[in-house]
């Protein structure tokens, strides 16, 4: 692990030697983010993607759906709990039964029946709880491994998986293969939209981070945040 | 975010089709095109057959029609279009509508079936300044928001924004172009915006 903090550090002054530009005043840690930014990119490069196009050849698009609706579904537990944190009781009651049916009727959560049914996915998380509850959201921060995020996001992040479902499966073995699974699935369903931002950005990382930003602004206000004029 | 992306370009190239009657109401305008082009696509053999050449002139000839990108362009550079030149509004146009183009052609490209959910309008008849909503649904994920920011012209409706999923295009060309003006001027950002376009042109002929 020391090895990995010393690599990331390195990444980290590698950024700040090259970045001359004037600062961003959501952005004050770029220099250290886009080191690590670096960082993921090579480990994108060279191991997330490759991995990801494997499984793409190899399971058909039918089944890494499944997949999908599998973790999609045991994530609607704390989608709920943040909906009632956030005092979207019936959003709350609603993801909750979405899971109850998912796993029931849709086999433990492969078929997503509850959607047929008319009970929406909703996209909660703890960062967007907090949000909710006021917190700004603090400099932009990108995390080695996961990516964009903010201070409070970070946060939220790390209570997200803290609390996930995943994390209680047993044996250890089967535990860390669904994770490998969870992330290898995530990263085959982004492999267009990475070639799309590739085309579309002259910077990747001020385009993702301001996506970034502006989504997450976004969410926290279940789609419709006061509204901000261009000028 | 799973294809949100590809929805975010997708939707730009939507409204594709001539409207016969300019005054149509933007969400009625905003439906039926859609609808068209979804047609448009499933049906051509030649965009079927993954031909991008053809993708691009199809949205040359009946994207641009319903955006206004004189508008888009000067949104995207704020401050620095009023220091713009005519001749350098001209060009920064000119190489912001290539590059969206040519996106939209990669996104429509990977277009697969979704579903779309019309909203109705929520604007008074004498709005000259208007939001559409369409939600796309897929299984298993969020729908996703399309919001069209749409102005009335003396040409009918035209599109000058698409939010996506909350993200707003024109507002996310703005730290980058803001970036490459102070670095090295607007003239840097136009000799950019070609370098981009010419190498996107590059990978499609490969």
């Amino acid at each position: 692990m020391t090895r990995f903090f010393r690599v990331l550090l390195l990444a980290a002054l590698g950024g700040c030697a090259t970045t001359g530009e004037e600062r961003d005043p959501r952005d004050p840690l770029e220099g250290f983010n886009r080191g690590v930014y670096r960082f993921n990119e090579t480990v994108d490069v060279y191991v997330a993607q490759p991995v990801a196009r494997a499984y793409v050849k190899l399971l058909h698009q039918e089944i890494r759906t499944r997949v999908g609706n599998f973790f999609s579904n045991v994530q609607d537990i704390f989608i709920g709990v943040n909906n009632f944190l956030q005092g979207k009781f019936e959003d709350g009651v609603n993801d909750w039964a979405r899971f109850t049916f998912n796993t029931t009727f849709g086999l433990l959560g492969i078929h997503d029946v509850a959607s047929e049914m008319g009970l929406e996915k909703h996209n909660e998380d703890f960062g967007q709880t907090f949000g909710r509850w006021g917190a700004p959201p603090g400099p932009y921060l990108i995390l080695p491994f996961l990516g964009s995020s903010t201070v409070r996001d970070g946060a939220g992040t790390a209570i997200d998986w803290w609390v996930a479902p995943l994390t209680e499966v047993r044996p250890i073995a089967l535990r860390n293969t669904l994770y490998g699974l969870y992330f290898v699935n995530t990263r085959a369903d982004l492999l267009e939209a990475g070639r799309l931002l590739e085309e579309a950005a002259l910077d990747k990382y001020v385009f993702q981070r301001d996506a970034y930003l502006q989504r997450r602004r976004s969410l926290i206000y279940d789609g419709s945040p006061p509204r901000e004029k261009l000028e | 975010m799973r294809t949100m992306m590809r929805i975010f370009l997708f939707s730009l190239a939507v409204l594709a089709f001539p409207v016969p009657a300019q005054d149509a109401a933007p969400d009625a305008l905003v439906k039926r095109v859609t609808l068209e082009v979804i047609d448009l696509i499933a049906k051509d053999k030649e965009i079927k057959a993954g031909s991008r050449a053809k993708l691009v002139e199809v949205i040359e000839a009946k994207v641009l029609p319903h955006f206004n990108f004189t508008a888009m362009t000067a949104l995207a550079m704020g401050q620095n279009w009023g220091k713009s030149t005519p001749e350098q509004k001209k060009r920064l146009t000119e190489e912001f509508k290539t590059l969206l183009v040519r996106t939209y052609a990669s996104a429509l490209a990977a277009y697969s079936e979704q579903k779309f959910d019309f909203r109705p309008l929520r604007a008074k008849p004498t709005d000259t300044d208007v939001t559409v909503n369409v939600r796309v649904l897929q299984p298993g994920a969020q729908a996703v928001t399309l919001d069209y920011s749409m102005e009335k012209t003396a040409n009918g409706w035209k599109v000058y924004d698409v939010m996506v999923g909350g993200v707003s295009l024109v507002a996310n060309y703005r730290t980058e172009f803001a970036n490459t003006v102070r670095a090295s001027g607007i003239d840097g950002l136009i000799k950019d915006l070609q370098t981009k376009n010419r190498s996107l042109s590059k990978q499609e002929k490969k």
